[in-house]
């Protein structure tokens, strides 16, 4: 059995070290994919090569699978244009769906849950009240979660479509208003570029800076490896298509205040998926990054969570980047003590 | 951790688990089906002490793998086999997309299949087992594969699960050496395996068209009536697993499916009843 994720890694950097993977392999393989959420992009990065005939369908399943999950992740951000419509305020779809919709190299494969949107922050009342009229609902009726979000999140509580069962979450800025780093929502805002469909997208420099954030500020990197490869597929595109995106990439994390998670997220990315990165300067490797290395890999052959003691290190670290530790003691005690 | 290679149908399973016991009742119980040994496999199911002190103290088996709820409430360790089977059936209904998958049990004749589908307690899981023994090829009694492509049924005959009543009523056809161990008390009530017959599984990978759908309801006097198309749609959409999932896909099998094979919904309250009205509307068919 495999011990780390390694196998996922190399499959999706260079596809054709799947060709020396036994049938034991190939089933390691999978799991693991699956459980990182990776399973519909290593199927598309394999589709050039020959694999045995056991496997195929389970690529074919993942591909048509990840088909309709943008399909749908279309039809949502379709549905909350049309619910905002008459507000006349600039809806920027975030995140996967942002990919899919910009028709993006990250969004081929790409697994899509809720749908995340971010508007100005004074329009917030106005966009919560059109989506409660269309049909949204809260899905934390508790008042403490709910005061919790609206002081000091960067979202709104999140609300689910009552006949479609779809979440969607709507931000005002990308990161927690706890977090140290303060990226500037009304200049990723200012920036956001406008598709056919009347919604936005961000500019290319502020959707990877989300995407970095997301992987590292926001979460105890759950779910890092398949950020990480968004990571790795915008950069590609972008600076491939953009010979000043590099130069504007170092202005707009300066502006947002995330040039060192950038700096190791294009390091992580580098070492791990080999994104080429020969104009950026993200400094030398530092140990954290073996760290951070060790638990992005933190997966077994079986799709079980490895590395218990990493993990939970994380975890808390995850807490303590969103909250001053007065506050991070607050809340696990009123958490605590409602169970 | 142990592991155990399953094939069911058109489906392979690769089960690991904390404990060896479960695996090897399913060993025992799976033993003339197909061995695969190449290590491929299109599922992993795992099942784990719910906490790392619950392998040994009061074990309690946490059902997962690369399909799983977050919800799923953990077993006791004498119901690991129960606990196993669920984790296959889970797989099937989160993962499986070759097929549209109608939650049915399916028994085949003279290269047709008949389906039952309905509630839990409708009787056509323990319809499906009684058919076996009296000449039909036993398909399935959890879920019936249905190829988009072909609209022809595949077999899925795993292990029957029978309920309460339903196991003294088999234990009166079936022989003894085809029972899996008694597991009392479970979240289902009573629950005991039963190995289908073996040209059921020599015989799995053959394919048969869709020839009559039961609704079967236990407890009523006998009788067959005629239902709405748009019922008999809607009803399975929602004995479907990946209706929804498949798209469109899954629509245009579906609505094939039901303009094309004839249903009725069958009230029955003995076996013997019910294998009168299937008989009498089983000669009729074309």
């Amino acid at each position: 059995m495999m011990r780390d994720a390694q196998s996922l890694v190399d499959a999706l950097r260079d596809p054709v070290t799947v060709l020396s993977l036994d049938g034991a392999g190939w089933t390691d393989l999978i799991s693991i994919a699956r459980a990182e959420s990776l399973i519909g992009s290593l199927a598309h990065r394999l589709a050039n090569i020959t694999v045995p005939e056991q496997v195929r369908p389970i690529l074919k399943d993942a591909i048509q699978a990840t088909d309709l999950a943008r399909q749908q992740a279309l039809w949502e951000a379709d549905c909350a244009r049309r619910a905002l419509a008459s507000l006349n305020c600039k809806v920027v779809l975030m995140k996967g769906t942002a990919y899919v919709a910009g028709d993006l190299d990250a969004g081929i494969g790409r697994s899509i849950g809720d749908l995340d949107i971010m508007a100005a922050q004074d329009s917030l009342p106005a966009v919560e009240e059109a989506l409660l009229d269309a049909g949204w609902e809260w899905v934390k009726p508790d008042p403490y979660d709910d005061q919790y979000y609206r002081e000091h999140m960067h979202e709104l509580p999140p609300l689910i479509h009552r006949e479609r069962d779809r979440m969607i979450d709507v931000h005002h800025t990308t990161l927690p208003l706890t977090a140290k780093p303060t990226p500037n929502p009304q200049a990723m805002l200012d920036a956001a570029v406008k598709l056919d469909s009347g919604l936005y997208v961000m500019s290319p420099a502020d959707m990877l800076l989300h995407s970095v954030a997301h992987l590292f500020a926001d979460g105890d990197l759950a779910g890092g490896l398949r950020n990480l490869w968004d990571i790795d597929r915008l950069v590609r595109q972008f600076s491939g298509a953009d010979e000043e995106f590099w130069t504007e990439l170092g202005v707009r994390a300066r502006l947002h205040q995330l040039e060192p998670h950038l700096a190791r997220a294009i390091r992580l990315a580098a070492r791990l998926y080999d994104t080429p990165v020969d104009k950026y300067r993200g400094g030398h490797t530092r140990f954290a990054d073996y760290l951070y290395i060790r638990r992005l890999l933190a997966r077994d052959g079986w799709g079980r969570e490895s590395r218990k003691f990493i993990r939970q290190a994380f975890y808390i670290r995850s807490h303590w980047l969103r909250m001053p530790p007065l506050m991070l003691a607050r809340h696990l005690w009123t958490k605590w003590r409602k169970g | 951790m142990h592991q155990l290679y399953l094939t069911v149908g058109p489906t392979r399973y690769r089960l690991v688990s904390a404990w060896q016991r479960p695996l090897d009742q399913l060993a025992a119980l799976y033993q003339n089906y197909p061995v695969s040994q190449d290590g491929y496999a299109d599922f992993t199911v795992r099942l784990e002490p719910e906490k790392p002190w619950r392998r040994y103290i009061r074990p309690s088996v946490h059902i997962s793998g690369d399909f799983w709820l977050p919800d799923a409430a953990p077993l006791p360790l004498d119901q690991s086999l129960l606990a196993a089977e669920m984790g296959m059936n889970l797989q099937m209904a989160l993962g499986w997309r070759r097929h549209l998958l109608l939650h049915a049990s399916s028994v085949e004749k003279d290269g047709k299949v008949l389906l039952m589908t309905g509630l839990s307690g409708s009787g056509k899981s323990t319809l499906s087992a009684m058919l076996a023994e009296k000449g039909w090829r036993f398909m399935g009694d959890e879920f019936a594969l249905l190829d988009p492509d072909t609209g022809m049924v595949h077999s899925f005959p795993r292990l029957i699960s029978l309920k309460n009543e339903a196991i003294a009523a088999m234990r009166a056809i079936v022989p003894e050496n085809r029972f899996g161990p008694l597991m009392k008390g479970t979240p289902k009530g009573d629950i005991r395996h039963v190995i289908p017959p073996q040209n059921a599984v020599n015989r799995m990978a053959d394919t048969a068209k869709p020839a009559l759908l039961l609704f079967p309801r236990f407890g009523h006097d006998p009788a067959l009536r005629d239902m709405g198309k748009s019922e008999i749609f809607v009803r399975l959409t929602q004995a479907s697993t990946n209706y929804v999932a498949l798209g469109e896909t899954g629509f245009r099998a579906l609505t094939h499916f039901v303009d094309t094979v004839p249903t009725k919904a069958m009230d029955y309250q003995s076996g013997d009843q019910a294998e009168d009205l299937i008989d009498s509307l089983w000669s009729e068919l074309p």
